[in-house]
């Protein structure tokens, strides 16, 4: 028997294992936080050391997929498709490395955020779990896989979300959980189809299975599925309320955490499923996307400018963000969707900022109300310095990151004749400015004693304001020095719409 | 057989979805398992229920003997309800916490992070 007809015979090459490595290290961290539970004083630098390791791979990987196209490793031996391939392309890996550093940061930052209550309450293997659950969805290749990393990282983000104990925590993780679920629900009832349909679950098989399906197969029916699935969990408009219900609520550095990570997930998906797999479908979609990217931009910077909590106020920036991420998915081709990659890479970093930036002005202000909050300016500059910046940066004017995905993607829309989607990103972008500015005018300008001051003002320790100091300066790198951030997303845009060297990498020698 | 399946299907989902369109938690809950199961079930008859003949190779054979049951579902199955077991019961703890600090499983009626009347921003200084 040829036993190299069913199982793999040649081992995977150790430089290859990188794949699996923005898994596992958070796992393994994971776990090991638990055996040394008794010793909470050391979970943060432990928890940072495992974070700064996966970012680590995550960096040498995503060096080695662009120098040598997608890299696969398929478990169990079983030959693909039946067993599960690990495949990180150009968008997994970038995206793996801009959620790592994310997640560093956010360790960071956590390191004075999280008391010793929080930590007993378990919030760092839930960090590290969330952060395993995240690095899993980006680079696994096969369709249910990505359903179970969803439901790693959503289950961790509900422990996450009721650490402490708040009555307004418990309000919002309620409606975020079972939302939530019946998001990853609705992922779960389409792959259920598409296996029932092609009989098979890995997206590479999928992607020349459904190129040769006649016209019985029901793809309409799967691709708006998940449009509906994955939109929800991407806080799309109509389908976006759970997140303005929740994501004020808990600590905050697990609101930066959610806010930077979590939608940026659900849009990956929605890149990979529709573009990738589903490219001719996408096409059919692309008004109704387009539709929904537009309402969800205007509607959430409206909202945003209706909020006096600052972060509730962010919540509804953010949604506004993905709306603009769903433009470049409306808009297809490589300028829109290296717009759309670049946008999220910039979102995933600029969130978390905003995030970290509400945590440092409500410990220096004493509270996160506009109608309290006056004298920043005078009481911290260099605070008013990072706010202007990422002021600047989520309402994408230079030099800030947000400038070259926003010029892509006017262009993008100009150039396919949408020109109403490039009016809304651009209105969206004003609304946004007007938004900060406002924060910038009461929090930061306003003299002291205006206003009734807020009690309970401190100044932030050092490492909170270094944690927000590296999201700044690397959101100004990406506005002033575009041209790599650009070529990389472009090239990702690439590897989806022809995939064929991602076909090529999970079969060697053909889909047999 | 797959023909009842579906319409098994169908009735769970239309059960599952009028529940979870209540305003209150606890039958929202009921909803969220009947939802659960409606998948499995649908993983299960999507996967062609054909024989029931268990997958095993016998022993001096390289190939499955003739027809078997198709194995894939039912792990995706098994993976499947292990999760929406384990959320539910987070859901169930989650309700009932929810009801002891909010004295409401009505979803009206929970409105702490988001309060009904809450001032608008200045509009100027």
């Amino acid at each position: 028997m040829d036993l190299a007809a069913a199982i793999v015979t040649t081992p995977t090459a150790p430089a290859d294992w990188l794949v699996i490595a923005p898994v596992v290290v958070p796992l393994l961290t994971g776990a090991l936080l638990l055996t040394i539970r008794h010793h909470m004083r050391i979970h943060g630098v432990v928890a940072l050391a495992g974070l700064a390791l996966s970012a680590v791979c995550s960096a040498l990987l995503l060096a080695r997929v662009l120098a040598e196209g997608p890299i696969v490793m398929t478990m169990g031996r079983w030959l693909p498709p039946f067993g599960i391939s690990f495949t990180a392309d150009t968008l997994g890996a970038l995206f793996a490395l801009t959620a790592s550093i994310a997640g560093i940061v956010c360790g960071l930052y956590s390191l004075h955020d999280i008391d010793m209550a929080g930590r007993r309450y378990g919030f760092y293997p839930f960090l590290m779990l969330m952060m395993a659950g995240v690095g899993g969805a980006f680079l696994t290749g096969d369709i249910f896989n990505l359903y179970v990393w969803f439901e790693v990282f959503v289950i961790s983000s509900f422990g996450l979300l009721v650490v402490g104990d708040d009555e307004s925590r418990i309000d919002g993780a309620v409606k975020y959980a079972i939302l939530n679920l019946i998001a990853t629900t609705l992922f779960l009832i389409a792959t259920g189809y598409l296996y029932g349909v092609f009989g098979t679950l890995n997206m590479a098989d999928l992607v020349g299975k459904i190129t040769a399906a006649g016209p019985d197969a029901p793809m309409m029916t799967l691709a708006t599925l998940y449009l509906v699935a994955f939109g929800m969990k991407a806080a799309a408009f109509p389908l976006n309320f759970w997140l303005p219900a929740s994501y004020h609520t808990p600590r905050v550095v697990t609101s930066a955490l959610f806010g930077g990570l979590l939608t940026k997930v659900g849009i990956y998906a929605l890149l990979r499923v529709l573009v990738m797999i589903m490219p001719a479908e996408r096409l059919v979609l692309a008004p109704l996307i387009g539709w929904a990217a537009a309402a969800t931009m205007i509607l959430g910077v409206v909202c945003a400018l209706a909020q006096s909590d600052m972060r509730r106020m962010l919540g509804f920036v953010l949604i506004s963000g993905i709306g603009v991420m769903l433009a470049g998915l409306a808009i297809g081709g490589v300028d829109g969707l290296s717009g759309a990659i670049l946008y999220a890479i910039h979102s995933m970093l600029v969130t978390t900022a905003l995030y970290l930036l509400a945590g440092l002005i409500g410990m220096q202000g004493g509270g996160f109300l506009l109608q309290r909050l006056s004298g920043l300016y005078d009481a911290a500059p260099m605070l008013a310095g990072a706010a202007l910046l990422l002021a600047f940066a989520i309402a994408g004017l230079p030099p800030g990151s947000g400038l070259w995905p926003k010029v892509a993607l006017v262009k993008a829309s100009l150039d396919a004749g949408a020109g109403w989607l490039a009016a809304a990103i651009l209105v969206s972008s004003l609304l946004t400015t007007i938004a900060f500015g406002r924060v910038f005018l009461l929090a930061f300008w306003r003299a002291k004693g205006e206003v009734e001051a807020l009690e309970g003002t401190r100044r932030p320790p050092p490492l909170t304001f270094v944690a927000l100091a590296i999201l700044v300066l690397s959101s100004l790198a990406m506005g002033l020095y575009p041209e790599p951030f650009l070529g990389a997303a472009r090239y990702a845009a690439a590897g989806l719409i022809e995939p064929s060297r991602y076909v090529e990498a999970v079969f060697p020698g053909g889909v047999r | 057989m797959d023909t009842a399946l579906s319409a098994v299907v169908g009735l769970f989902f239309a059960a599952a979805i009028y529940l979870m369109l209540s305003r209150h938690i606890i039958r929202v809950l009921l909803g969220v398992a009947l939802f659960g199961n409606a998948v499995n079930v649908l993983i299960f008859t999507a996967g062609w229920v054909s024989s029931e003949t268990p997958p095993i190779i016998p022993e001096g054979v390289d190939f499955l003997p003739g027809p078997t049951a198709n194995p894939l579902p039912q792990a995706l199955i098994l993976t499947a309800i292990v999760i929406s077991f384990s959320f539910f019961a987070f859901l169930l703890v989650l309700a009932y916490r929810a009801y002891q600090d909010l004295g409401t499983d009505d979803t009206d009626g929970m409105r702490i992070a988001e309060p009904k009347s809450e001032d608008l921003p200045p509009m100027g200084y």
